[in-house]
């Protein structure tokens, strides 16, 4: 009945009720980076302030709740140690993932890449381990690398070649890796003198990570030197290279990376190769760093978390390094609340995905503007912007801006 | 070693695969149904843990509060609330996606994150209230657990066609009338004009934004049920417990289970049971190789299943047109 309403009646009915309607959607065709990183903070406060109420409903007070959150994740040496460590990871995969994810290649098989990357490098630190430790490192590390680039690799390949579902693949890889990590936990790499346990032994000195800390501040493995110059290293290749603009080519669009002679499955499969190679490589650090073997909880969730990372950062690296430190907080500051209030440690998760939310949300006042009815347009310029450019009030909204459209202008700024 | 001639094993590996693979059903269903207006929404994961979470905490509550409780009537509220908590996720998906045009991909993958920690959260929350450890009522439990009384004990046709609980019969239905719903009712023909080409159905006069909402909210409190079934029925853990992290891949293998099935509700019947079966088939065929090795075969399927369906493109098993691509009428 419903049906025969809609074919019936709506055609006039419609357009005589909504001659104009209440609101009018108007994409905006230029707005200041400060101002959208503005309503972006914006967000993510009022984020916090969902999160704040569903503690007030709770019957907690929520600033005590968020301040316990943030001294336990920073008031002592051992917490900021801590919470450094959680950072790491969480950067590290954020960053393998922006190159995929730039190039809207849903690569969500960090987790998976990481765990290989931990597996090759282990068999290092168990079988190979008769170098020096330098060398032993380096040979961990690498192994990681390549194992983690071959696990993107797979994916990138049957989408380059077919265009399999990259999501689907890479996420499937996730389990497969952890079923692979668990068989050498229970199988061959089994430590028999862990009194029945299933676990691999701890490595040897030569195969962990050097400590390196500020005294008195925190103290944490070389790990974080690492991830920060990836971070610096991977906005230069987005950035300043030819590969980083391929890379934004092709997620603008492959017909156009086509049309301009680009080779796209090659671009592809490389890029995968890059973020998986990265991926690995965290897989290096946790093991041979944070926790000096493997289990089947190395990875435990960072490849996912690092896709909410890269997002709320716009895929900026050096912006990343903040939300990850932040996420870090929110995960170990959780810990305390639940110890503290009896708050369940879920709470960061609830909190990061509320923040995504009001971020993926946040866009939309980011990219489009609301006009009201009877709101002349004129005045729906926001009474805040200092320049008002003839651009802004224009209420044609078809013609695309060059800016918008150029990639290279675009890395930090995803448009839709 | 295993014998195939015995048919006790044989029908137990049938029936504890129908187990495993209801919940996997009603995710595929609902992503269907979502798929089909045009919304690929990834977060099956986290809508399946807020049906689980709903319904539990539906039927918990329900019972410590109620004087006498009854136990049809909890089931009955587990299943509203499973549903509507869901819808529920689905909802703000849809309110990001549809009005607020955010980027699908990313939308799903945050409903995920977001629907996993809630439930995880208010499910501990619950469980530390009542002292580490919540549980419905037996005689709840054993609604979600029990098949069709006295039609369940006729020998071998009883236990193949009756013993299973009313939900995975109520998959079943739900599979029948999605089919029909798709591709007999006028509804089911303006979703897919919608999911195919949505500015051909605006022009039409089809509604597409309430089109969209509708089967996004809906299909997504179908999803919820298949949480409700994983958290009430004891195939899947203890049943009627709440346990941390309760659910584990099913909702992402029922994304992939979509593909399968090319988006047909007959064809997801086939493709639940069939991954249902690989994944219980370490405990009916044994191979001799490791548990972690047989783990691993609903995923490598999977990845077989995306492989062959991306390699052969045949036109009917097309996705629908508009998938992954939000609709704005003004940029027509």
């Amino acid at each position: 009945m419903q049906d025969e309403n809609i074919k019936t009646k709506t055609p006039d009915a419609h357009r005589k009720t909504r001659k104009e309607p209440f609101v009018r959607i108007v994409k905006r065709s230029d707005i200041q980076r400060a101002k959208a990183w503005m309503i972006r903070v914006g967000a993510i406060i009022l984020a916090m302030c969902v999160g704040g109420i569903i503690v007030l409903l709770m019957g907690h007070n929520p600033f005590a709740v968020y301040s316990a959150m943030f001294t336990g994740s920073f008031a002592t040496a051992t917490s900021r140690s801590e919470t450094i460590k959680t950072a790491v990871p969480l950067l590290g995969a954020a960053i393998a993932i922006a190159p995929s994810f730039r190039m809207r290649f849903w690569n969500i098989g960090a987790e998976g890449q990481i765990l290989v990357g931990a597996v090759a490098a282990t068999y290092f630190a168990l079988y190979v381990k008769t170098m020096p430790s330098v060398m032993l490192l380096l040979a961990m590390m690498l192994a990681a690398m390549v194992a983690g680039g071959i696990w993107g690799l797979i994916p990138g390949f049957f989408k380059a070649k077919w265009g399999t579902n990259e999501t689907l693949f890479t996420l499937m890889l996730n389990y497969i890796a952890l079923e692979l990590t668990k068989y050498f936990q229970h199988g061959p790499w089994r430590n028999p003198m862990s009194g029945g346990f299933p676990k691999i032994a701890m490595f040897d000195n030569a195969a962990r990570l050097p400590k390196l800390g500020i005294a008195g501040i925190f103290d944490v493995h070389i790990g974080w030197i690492f991830v920060l110059v990836l971070a610096v290293l991977m906005l230069i290749y987005l950035r300043h290279t030819k590969q980083g603009y391929e890379i934004a080519v092709v997620g603008e669009s492959e017909r156009t990376a086509r049309y301009a002679s680009m080779n796209v499955g090659k671009i592809i499969m490389r890029t995968v190769f890059i973020s998986g190679a990265i991926a690995g490589l965290v897989g290096f650090l946790l093991v041979s760093g944070a926790n000096g073997t493997l289990s089947d909880s190395t990875a435990g969730g960072v490849g996912f978390t690092a896709i909410s990372v890269a997002w709320l950062a716009k895929l900026n690296p050096i912006v990343m390094i903040f939300i990850a430190l932040f996420i870090a907080v929110l995960s170990k500051g959780s810990n305390t609340i639940q110890t503290n209030f009896k708050i369940p440690a879920s709470a960061a998760d609830v909190l990061t995905g509320i923040i995504l939310f009001f971020m993926l949300g946040c866009e939309f006042f980011i990219n489009y503007k609301l006009i009201f009815r009877g709101v002349p347009s004129a005045e729906s310029t926001p009474p805040d912007s200092t320049a008002p450019s003839p651009e802004v009030t224009a209420p044609d909204s078809a013609a695309p801006s060059p800016e918008v459209t150029a990639p290279d202008g675009a890395v930090g700024e995803e448009a839709e | 070693m295993f014998d195939f001639l015995n048919p006790d094993n044989l029908m137990n590996f049938f029936v504890a695969a129908i187990l495993a693979g209801t919940p996997l059903l009603f995710g595929t269903l609902g992503e269907i149904l979502t798929e089909k207006s045009g919304n690929l929404n990834l977060g099956v994961q986290g809508m399946m843990f807020m049906g689980a979470l709903g319904g539990f905490a539906g039927a918990y509550y329900y019972e410590q509060m109620a004087a006498q409780p009854v136990a049809v009537i909890s089931v009955l509220i587990a299943v509203i609330c499973a549903f509507l908590t869901a819808a529920f996720g689905a909802f703000l998906y849809s309110v990001l996606t549809i009005s607020m045009r955010a980027n699908q991909n990313v939308t799903g993958l945050a409903l995920t994150i977001f629907g996993t920690g809630f439930a995880n959260f208010f499910g501990e929350a619950i469980s530390f209230a009542a002292g580490g450890y919540a549980a419905v009522s037996s005689e709840t439990k054993t609604i979600f657990n029990t098949g069709i009384p006295g039609l369940a004990d006729i020998p071998i046709i009883g236990k193949i066609l009756f013993s299973y609980n009313f939900l995975v019969y109520f998959a079943i239905l739900t599979a029948i009338i999605l089919a029909w719903f798709l591709n007999r009712s006028r509804a089911g023909l303006n979703l897919r004009a919608v999911g195919e080409s949505p500015a051909t159905a605006d022009a039409a006069g089809i509604n597409v934004t309430r089109y969209k909402y509708l089967a996004t909210v809906i299909g997504g409190g179908i999803c919820g049920l298949g949480g409700l079934y994983i958290v009430m029925n004891s195939s899947n853990g203890v049943g009627g417990v709440w346990t941390f992290n309760l659910i584990s891949y099913q909702g992402w293998i029922a994304v992939a289970l979509v593909i399968f099935a090319t988006w047909s509700p007959a064809r997801a019947l086939w493709g639940s049971l069939i991954f249902g079966a690989l994944s219980v088939m370490r405990l009916y065929i044994p191979l001799g190789i490791p548990a972690q090795i047989y783990d691993m075969f609903p995923y490598i399927a999977t990845i077989a299943v995306i492989i062959g369906v991306s390699m052969r493109r045949r036109r009917e098993n097309h996705p629908p047109d508009s998938l992954g691509i939000a609709y704005f009428r003004e940029e027509r």
